[in-house]
């Protein structure tokens, strides 16, 4: 692959210092071989999942499947309840992705544009949640959770997920580089507190909306442990824990959890395709992920 | 909202107001002088941080206290629990596994997510658009598909690792059964996942590095190795110091990874301590003394935060 690209992309260069030329095909020979190392288990599973399951454990092992098949597929979107399971994570990752939105931005703008020691604590709080993480409150949070009747249902895994400090300090950095001239000049013309934050704040930090919906919506789909505590009923299971269970069943059905596993990436994969930039551009200088 | 543009005095213990850029026909403090809307604006964060944060934190530290199974009552039972923490052979091999796990994953992922970015900025390397979608890949995978991914792997019988092992005329390593090998597998599928997301802020810092710094090191003659030792390291210190702190405490709370590869086996030898809580507080629900081991785990955060902290401090003066 490498090879390949290599030859007019050298051609391109524009300062030809003598040894640039090597040190090209070195530099870039070792970028590609990590690349084959970083995308090998993915490939490797990407096509075992279209191997029958009978085929999946006959040595010599081979890296195209002799017959093409998507039984595994199939089966697991039929037989395991993976559509179900699909409908929930994404009732789950969208509803909390556009709660985490709502909330952050606002609570962004307040902590950029407005000024009193009790913002500041607000913030000094806010950032107080990064260091004190749901895994290490685990077992009361679970007994606040029942206490306030979300205990097995989706709302429950959702609620406690909105607040995040990444998507609140994100948008805080982005409203600090906004002008205090425009709200000012909002004021002025009469223009609510609310209304400008709204109708003219909301739509500048576009960027930031996309760039936090993509973390969001991540997060929620991928995540595994709080689902696993607040979910009971099978028929509420969101992908990673019906994947889990497929993983932690006492006979492991690989056909059937690979295809399922392939299933549960790709909307992921799909959005990062289309929104690439908005991720790899993404100023988290703020430096928090959940 | 019309209510909201009450124009309340400002509270002076605000202080640290920012330096005036220039001057204004309009009074700078009316910027302050609104309490109603940052209220309102902040008001889903502040409940939520008041239900989920401190509620849980206040009844948490109330019931590490206690021997609270989940139902019932909830009776006192003083220092017990950590008591019996700290002679919890089960707890302390857990803890010395996550430090062990810790101790392994931070420096490869430092080093992994450093070396790909330091590629991918590289004016030398060629296919970037490509390479860089590849490396970025694995943070869209969640722990336990990554954890499917890895285990598909190294199985221990119908492994392409042992098969490929087995091909070039060695033995098959047992990835599964032996305690040390599994843990080896983690560490590798963690250091695969982690990459990504430190990758970026590496990328975003090796491009903030100006540029007339190599220029001139160039003239001086410095060498590829020197150029990244002197200027490259001590310019991205800052980014370096958020990737170790959150890989860190990130690592430490591994649980999905571990428990699609191994579930913590071959049977607890390689239980991590979010498992240690999660089995205790919900398998055996020891809600109590789940919670004492919780918040041990929380002052080892604070103390990891803490050192890494001044150690960057100290670094840095």
């Amino acid at each position: 692959m490498a090879v390949a690209s290599k030859p007019p992309a050298l051609r391109r260069r524009k300062t030809g210092k003598k040894g640039d030329v090597p040190r090209s095909i070195g530099t870039s020979s070792i970028m590609w071989l990590l690349a084959v190392v970083y995308g090998l288990p993915l490939i490797w599973f990407l096509l075992s999942s279209f191997k029958p399951a009978g085929d999946l454990f006959s040595y010599p092992l081979t890296v195209f499947p002799k017959h093409w098949t998507v039984s595994g597929y199939t089966q697991a979107w039929t037989k395991f309840d993976v559509a179900q399971y699909f409908v929930n994570t994404l009732i789950v990752a969208v509803s909390a992705t556009l709660l985490t939105i709502v909330a952050s931005a606002a609570a962004g703008y307040a902590l950029a544009k407005y000024n009193s020691w009790w913002l500041k604590i607000f913030a000094g709080c806010i950032l107080l949640t990064t260091m004190l993480p749901g895994e290490t409150i685990l077992a009361p949070l679970f007994v606040v959770i029942r206490n306030i009747g979300l205990y097995n249902s989706l709302a429950g895994v959702v609620v406690p997920a909105v607040i995040t400090a990444t998507g609140t300090f994100m948008f805080r950095q982005f409203f600090v580089t906004v002008p205090n001239d425009l709200l000012e000049a909002a004021r002025i013309d009469g223009s609510s507190e609310l209304s400008t934050f709204i109708r003219i704040m909301l739509p500048l930090a576009r960027p930031i909306v996309l760039t936090l919906a993509i973390f969001s919506f991540q997060w929620r789909w991928n995540d595994f442990l709080w689902p696993l505590i607040i979910l009971n009923d099978p028929n509420q299971f969101t992908l990673q824990i019906g994947v889990a269970s497929i993983v932690g069943a006492q006979n492991v059905n690989w056909s059937v959890l690979l295809g399922a596993s392939v299933l549960s990436m790709l909307p992921l994969i799909a959005i990062y395709l289309v929104f690439q930039k908005y991720v790899m551009s993404a100023d988290i200088n703020a430096g928090l992920k959940d | 909202m019309v209510d909201s543009v009450q124009a309340e005095p400002r509270s002076v213990s605000a202080g640290g107001e920012p330096a005036p850029t220039r001057p204004r026909w309009w009074p700078k403090r009316k910027l302050n002088s609104y309490t109603t809307a940052p209220l309102l604006m902040i008001s889903i964060n502040l409940v939520l941080f008041l239900l989920f944060f401190i509620w849980p934190a206040v009844i948490g530290l109330n019931y590490s206290f206690t021997s609270y199974t989940g139902v019932g009552p909830a009776p006192y039972v003083g220092l017990d629990n950590y008591e019996r923490l700290l002679n919890d052979s089960a707890f302390y091999a857990a803890l010395w596994r996550t430090l062990i796990y810790t101790g392994a994953v931070v420096p490869l992922t430092f080093v992994a997510s450093l070396g790909t970015a330091y590629l991918l900025v590289s004016q030398h390397s060629k296919g970037k658009t490509v390479t860089r979608v590849i490396f970025f890949m694995p943070w869209l995978i969640s722990p336990i598909i990554a954890g499917v991914i890895w285990r598909w792997l190294f199985g221990e019988n119908f492994g392409l690792v042992n098969f490929v092992i087995t091909e070039l005329g060695g033995k098959a390593l047992p990835w599964q059964s032996n305690a040390n090998l599994s843990l080896i597998v983690v560490v590798i599928a963690a250091t695969w996942m982690g990459t990504a997301f430190n990758m970026l802020l590496f990328v975003a810092a090796l491009k903030n590095v100006p540029t007339s710094y190599y220029e001139a090191a160039d003239l001086d003659g410095a060498n590829a190795w020197q150029k990244f030792r002197r200027i490259t390291l001590p310019a991205i210190a800052p980014t370096s110091f958020i990737v170790v702190l959150l890989s860190t405490l990130h690592t430490m709370k591994e649980y999905g990874l571990i428990f699609a590869i191994n579930a913590g086996g071959p049977g607890t030898q390689n239980n991590l301590i979010v498992q240690y809580i999660y089995t205790t507080g919900f398998r055996k629900a020891q809600i109590g003394y789940a919670s004492a081991a919780s918040f041990v785990l929380l002052l080892i955060l604070v103390i990891i935060a803490v050192v890494q902290l001044l150690a960057s401090r100290r670094k840095g003066s």
